[in-house]
């Protein structure tokens, strides 16, 4: 992974990195809850925990302005919470519970919120992709300026159905940002095992789609390409590609027995590279806060996260006359 | 000498307009030069000469419309021989649809003296218009009416249309509102499902829905699942529409028919009109709707005529069956092409003292099961037609449906008539056995009246 660069000459203000180091912080803590809930079978099916990749969503939501779009996949938890869903509606949608934010119906892989112009929560791998790039034609042919971030992996990159949306993307100058969540591992088969052209950013080359590799443990470094992106979108000049290096430190889902990988190879990067740590240090160094204000900091996130447990445990089970409502949107 | 025959230009044409003569009597033509230009009921093609020699006799003037598929147009002198008079034209007769080959299946208007519905306002006058004409008029006026609307596909746009459905409209709507995609169904039905997520009504067309396939996932998981994964949130007000079933001669892949398939899924609509008045009205009706539609239409029904009400907006309601004839023997459902078996077929029955009551269902999510039990319980027998294959086919759930509720009703078994259990044959003889037949009809009618 290539070594940090913004960390040299940081061009960040002090509120700013605390609202970093609180996002990031705040995903951490209930992606931990999370995974508490489901050894404890509340939370069912499958579950993946967005832990050690904070940072990519966090940056790019530090580039994104009201009215701005995301979709992304199934990993969907961290992109809900940065753009300012509620923790306890996002949790009691993981417990099924009514006060879900699909009132139970949606799950771990499939919620929304028109309100955060949040669009999904994708279970079937890829195909965000296109829809993505229809939610910036819409806003294109509404005469909006606004851009949608569409998130995938690495594994989504290999699907065709994302070369047809970037083909499309490029002739219709679409306002998209497709960002690939490069985390090395799609399920348990590492990039390598995947591809001989690994560089996945490069392929939208082929489409005259212009792109970056970003180091995607550095929170700064990747508000500061978002915003290159977004900058190129809302001009008019077509869709961008970020290509954001990052690690997940859990497994695929709840149930990865994880193989395909050592121990000291998650241990190295949760030491050397960890995106709140190097948050944290900046803070610190920089004399921004003390130890004792970053603990209060800590300790109000563990109440917001808790909170949002207690909630989803307490909401009831949808109603069953919820089985046959939502079907159909009625006239 | 050689006659010089009308050519068939598409898998369906059956008749043309014989435009324009790039030749004239006497003149010398070689393989490949330009005889005439045709118009087909698609487009205006130039014909090409497959023999060299000197044109003989016109028998068919430019300008002439309506001249049959392998009618002679011209003679073609070959080497030595004069000029001398030749046999006009024959006249065009159309004929009998049992008689016919697979590859002009089209079956003669039946003749019902007029559908039991729709209640129209007093004095409206129709028009005659073709089915084609019927769904470009229904998406030329939802166009005017929402700027919201919008059209993309392959060919839509300069082509006008690979079936000219959608002839006109990029003139009168522009390439903002009227767009030609690449060729990846795939991923513009992800994008038409983003653009509808983000507050646009798109009309996807597909070229045929044999290619949707590739887009299914789309279409079922994320057009369709959405708006309950979302606890009501997100709806996908979208149209997918294109030419389904068997057109003629094109093989196993461009055949299939997929009504049973998509009538299965909850949070689609489904449509599968047989008339023009109907597709007109269904597809306004789709267009309007918040709900993502599938719009089955059939390449053969295109080039149909049908009266139209004349009448500023035109809907049909979705979930309301069409009964086209009454009658007091039998049931015979039917939807989209089917309609032209139940028809034809309720005929030949009537000569029989047979009197057949036929219903068009014209949806088939949400699906008018009323109407058929009400019409079961009148004729205590039934039989469906659809073109589709027979296992978990339209007419299997049909039949499930009025045992558990009318099954006290039933005199007889239920009878599905459909397609035959294997890939569409290319082979003229073996596509007509494959394909559900107004004979099938008849006997199975027979059958369930015990009148063999």
């Amino acid at each position: 992974m290539a070594p940090r660069k913004s960390a040299a000459t940081p061009n960040v203000s002090k509120d700013e990195l605390l609202h970093f180091y609180r996002e990031m912080l705040l995903i951490r803590r209930f992606e931990e809850k999370a995974g508490q809930l489901y050894g404890m079978g509340l939370i069912g099916g499958f579950c993946h925990l967005y832990i050690g990749q904070e940072a990519v969503v966090v940056g790019l939501e530090a580039a994104a302005e009201e009215g701005d779009k995301r979709i992304t996949s199934y990993r969907d938890h961290g992109h809900m919470l940065a753009c300012g869903m509620d923790p306890r509606g996002v949790m009691a949608e993981l417990t099924g519970r009514e006060g879900g934010y699909s009132r139970g119906k949606g799950g771990s892989m499939h919620m929304f919120s028109k309100e955060k112009h949040f669009y999904g929560g994708h279970g079937i791998v890829g195909a965000q992709v296109p829809i993505g790039a229809g939610l910036a034609f819409a806003d294109k042919y509404l005469g909006n300026d606004r851009v949608t971030f569409t998130y995938f992996g690495d594994g989504a990159a290999n699907q065709g159905q994302v070369y047809e949306t970037y083909n499309m993307a490029e002739l219709w100058d679409l306002p998209v940002i497709f960002v690939i969540e490069n985390n090395q591992y799609a399920m348990g088969t590492s990039t390598l095992r995947s591809t001989k052209s690994p560089s996945y950013w490069e392929r939208g080359a082929a489409y005259g789609i212009p792109g970056e590799e970003v180091d995607g443990m550095d929170v700064l470094a990747v508000r500061d390409a978002g915003r290159k992106a977004v900058g190129h979108c809302r001009a008019g000049n077509g869709p961008y590609i970020l290509e954001v290096k990052t690690y997940r430190y859990r497994g695929h889902s709840m149930s990865d027995p994880a193989k395909y990988r050592s121990r000291e190879e998650v241990q190295k990067m949760r030491e050397e590279r960890d995106a709140i740590e190097h948050v944290r240090q900046m803070l610190l160094t920089g004399n921004h806060a003390s130890e004792d204000e970053l603990k209060a900091i800590d300790k109000d996130i563990k109440g917001v996260v808790n909170d949002s447990a207690e909630f989803a445990k307490a909401s009831p089970e949808p109603s069953v006359d919820e089985l046959y409502t939502d079907i159909l949107a009625e006239d | 000498m050689v006659d010089i025959l009308m050519p068939a230009l598409s898998p369906t044409m059956e008749e043309g307009t014989l435009a324009r003569w790039m030749v004239k009597e006497g003149d010398s033509v070689a393989a490949g030069d330009i005889l005439a230009e045709i118009e087909t009921d698609k487009a205006t093609m130039e014909f090409e000469a497959v023999d060299e020699g000197v044109i003989g006799k016109i028998l068919v003037p430019e300008g002439s419309e309506g001249v049959a598929v392998n009618s002679p147009i011209a003679t073609l002198l070959v080497e030595g021989e004069e000029a001398h008079s030749q046999q006009p034209a024959p006249a065009k007769t159309p004929p009998s649809s049992e008689d016919m080959p697979a590859d002009t299946r089209q079956h003669p208007a039946p003749t019902v003296a007029a559908p039991v519905e729709p209640a129209l306002p007093e004095g409206t006058t129709m028009k005659k218009t073709t089915v084609r004409e019927a769904l470009r008029d229904a998406m030329a006026e939802e166009m005017r009416r929402s700027a919201k609307v919008f059209l993309m596909g392959e060919e839509v746009a300069e082509y006008q249309g690979a079936y000219k459905i959608s002839q006109g409209l990029l003139e009168e709507f522009g390439a903002r509102r009227v767009i030609d995609t690449p060729i990846t169904e795939h991923g513009f039905a992800g994008i038409g499902v983003g653009a509808a997520f983000g507050g646009l009504n798109p009309i996807v067309e597909f070229m045929t829905f044999n290619f949707a396939m590739q887009a299914i996932d789309q279409i079922i998981n994320s057009a369709a699942k959405t708006l309950y994964m979302s606890g009501g949130q997100m709806g996908c007000p979208i149209v997918f529409r294109g030419p389904n079933g068997a057109a003629a001669r094109v093989g196993a892949q461009h055949s299939h028919d997929y009504a049973a398939w998509y009538s299965q899924i909850p949070g689609l609509k489904v449509a599968m009109p047989y008339s023009a008045d109907d597709a007109k009205g269904l597809l306004k009706s789709a267009i309007r709707d918040p709900n993502p539609v599938i719009f089955l239409e059939n390449e053969i029904l295109y080039g149909r005529s049908f009266d139209v009400p004349d009448i500023e907006d035109h809907t049909v309601p979705f979930g309301k069956a069409r009964i086209w004839r009454e009658g007091s023997d039998v049931t015979i459902v039917s939807f989209g092409i089917g309609m032209t078996y139940a028809l034809e077929a309720a005929e030949i029955l009537a000569a029989d003292g047979i009197d057949a009551e036929v219903i068009d269902l014209r949806t088939l999510r949400p699906m008018d099961t009323g109407a058929i039990i009400e019409s079961v319980k009148k004729t205590n027998r039934c039989v469906t037609v659809e073109e589709g294959f027979p296992q978990g086919s339209v007419g299997n759930y049909i039949s499930s449906v009025l045992m558990q509720q009318a099954f006290d009703h039933l005199d007889a078994p239920v009878i599905n008539c459909t397609g035959k259990d294997v890939p569409m044959p290319y082979a003229a003889n073996l596509e007509k056995l494959a394909l559900v037949t107004t004979k099938e009809v008849v006997q199975a009618a027979r059958d369930v009246t015990y009148r063999t």
